[in-house]
């Protein structure tokens, strides 16, 4: 109950934010549409929308990493984190209700997409929903990136490390916009010993009905250590502040 | 009965103590004002009574019970208004309210009955639907302190409850928690000390992390000799003497 009353408020906190909110689902969108039209223009195929789908999804979810991010070191520098702190809240009603709020969200922005790419022309199948849930693994790492960098750093830091350079790697390295195996070698390896890139590859196998298998599993147990490297963070840090 | 006891409460950072060896003890339904210059450990003592931060030595005792060993019920019967306005900004009036209810444990409609007897009381009706963030800084304090009071607190913590305030919305802000004296135990810790001597039963002054002086404003400004309560507080405050106790 109390976890709950807490999620509630952080949920609105961001979705009233309407700059962040309209940038995380909006710019998806634009960017979907952007590299439908250059497709149309060009005649080989570079953004194929069924390669394409899938990689915007997991860049968009990056955005989450932000939106989190920024509510906690926001928090953690105003006086209401001193009354929450003095309340019955315990660390775990924090960080369950720092990051359910945001699953939901991450899910509605990769639907939207979704619809989005439908109404440009992608094949309606199951395989929609398979990618869905295979992009679930990387909702919780973005989310979990941003419960540890919102509770190791400032709020202006927070945007400079999430808004800017977490977007761009994650960007860069997860073959979104281009196949990774242009550049190979050291670039390629260390890209897929990164969550994006197989998080990327488990969405478009997904969306291709084909098994995800390792690109899927290697996104799982990335989520599942940086939610428990993030659990520890975020407790330390309320015993230390 | 004792609402608040400390017993020898200790606080260290690094080698500075902030609070060293506190005595305090506050009895229910008292107003008491913790006075001291920047730095004397006013907030760090309320980071301690209110369980935020762990005391290093000693222990504190709100209303009988240990923040040491039964934080959980600290919590429970206390709450805060800290130095700025501890608002949810985009949250309106009501939401805020029935966030801290919730918090506390209300179910949801006793928390929306909660707050909505709490606007009312502390004047908020008006801009109930109205976001916190966007609220003058006297009606976020308002707020702050009906946060802070909407879980029925038994102790009930005001730390410079008017910093920052003009003097109407602090005159406004005074008679409010004049309306509190009796209902619940108050500790307030301020700058201003004309606030300290209108609302409050008895001041504690705090130097270097120790209570230095004990009594009713009357009392300290007769112990002093002094002219106006603030001559007696620099007084009392810049002397090197023992904890002196004047009732």
């Amino acid at each position: 109950m109390r976890m709950i009353a807490f999620a509630r408020r952080n949920a609105r906190e961001i979705l009233r934010d309407p700059l962040s909110l309209g940038f995380g689902l909006g710019f998806p969108m634009i960017l979907l549409a952007l590299m439908t039209l250059i497709q149309r223009n060009v005649p080989m195929e570079i953004f194929e929308m069924e390669s394409l789908l899938p990689g915007i999804c997991a860049f968009g979810e990056s955005f989450f990493a932000l939106f989190s991010a920024q509510l906690i070191s926001k928090d953690r520098s105003s006086a209401l984190m001193m009354r929450l702190k003095n309340s019955p809240l315990r660390a775990r009603d924090f960080i369950l209700g720092y990051a359910l709020p945001l699953l939901p969200m991450a899910l509605l922005q990769a639907a939207l997409c979704v619809i989005f790419a439908l109404l440009l022309g992608l094949e309606p199948g199951w395989g929609i929903l398979r990618m869905l849930a295979a992009l679930l693994p990387a909702a919780l790492v973005f989310i979990a990136l941003g419960l540890i960098c919102g509770s190791l750093l400032s709020e202006r830091q927070v945007g400079g490390i999430c808004g800017a350079l977490l977007t761009n790697l994650s960007a860069w390295l997860s073959g979104a916009w281009f196949d990774l195996k242009l550049i190979g070698g050291g670039f390629e390896a260390f890209a897929y010993a990164l969550p994006f890139a197989n998080a990327v590859d488990a969405a478009r196998a997904a969306l291709a009905g084909q098994p995800a298998g390792t690109a899927l599993l290697v996104s799982c147990i990335y989520a599942a250590a940086l939610c428990a490297l993030a659990v520890v963070v975020f407790a330390r840090r309320m015993r230390r502040s | 009965m004792l609402a608040i006891e400390t017993r020898d409460l200790v606080k260290k950072y690094g080698d500075r103590r902030a609070v060293d060896g506190l005595k305090l003890e506050v009895r229910q339904g008292e107003l008491y004002a913790l006075l001291g210059v920047n730095g004397a450990g006013k907030t760090t003592a309320i980071r301690m009574l209110t369980g935020i931060t762990a005391p290093d030595g000693g222990d504190a005792l709100l209303m009988g019970h240990s923040v040491k060993t039964d934080l959980e019920a600290v919590k429970r019967i206390t709450n805060l208004s800290p130095q700025e306005s501890a608002v949810a900004p985009r949250l309106t009036v009501r939401e805020n309210l029935e966030l801290i209810a919730e918090i506390y444990g209300l179910r949801s409609r006793d928390a929306r009955a909660r707050a909505e007897r709490s606007m009312e009381e502390f004047g908020l009706a008006q801009v109930a639907k109205q976001r916190a963030g966007t609220l003058s800084g006297g009606w976020q304090r308002r707020l702050s302190i009906a946060m802070a009071l909407i879980t029925e607190p038994q102790v009930l913590f005001l730390d410079e409850p008017t910093l920052g305030l003009d003097v109407l919305a602090r005159r406004e802000l005074w008679e409010l928690v004049r309306s509190l004296h009796g209902r619940v135990t108050i500790l307030l810790t301020t700058h201003y000390m004309e606030e300290a001597e209108a609302l409050s039963d008895r001041v504690g002054i705090l130097q270097a992390g120790r209570l230095r002086a004990v009594g009713t404003p009357g009392e300290l400004i007769a112990r002093a000799g002094a002219k106006s309560f603030e001559e007696a507080f620099v007084e009392l405050a810049a002397s090197k003497g023992g904890n002196g106790t004047c009732a």
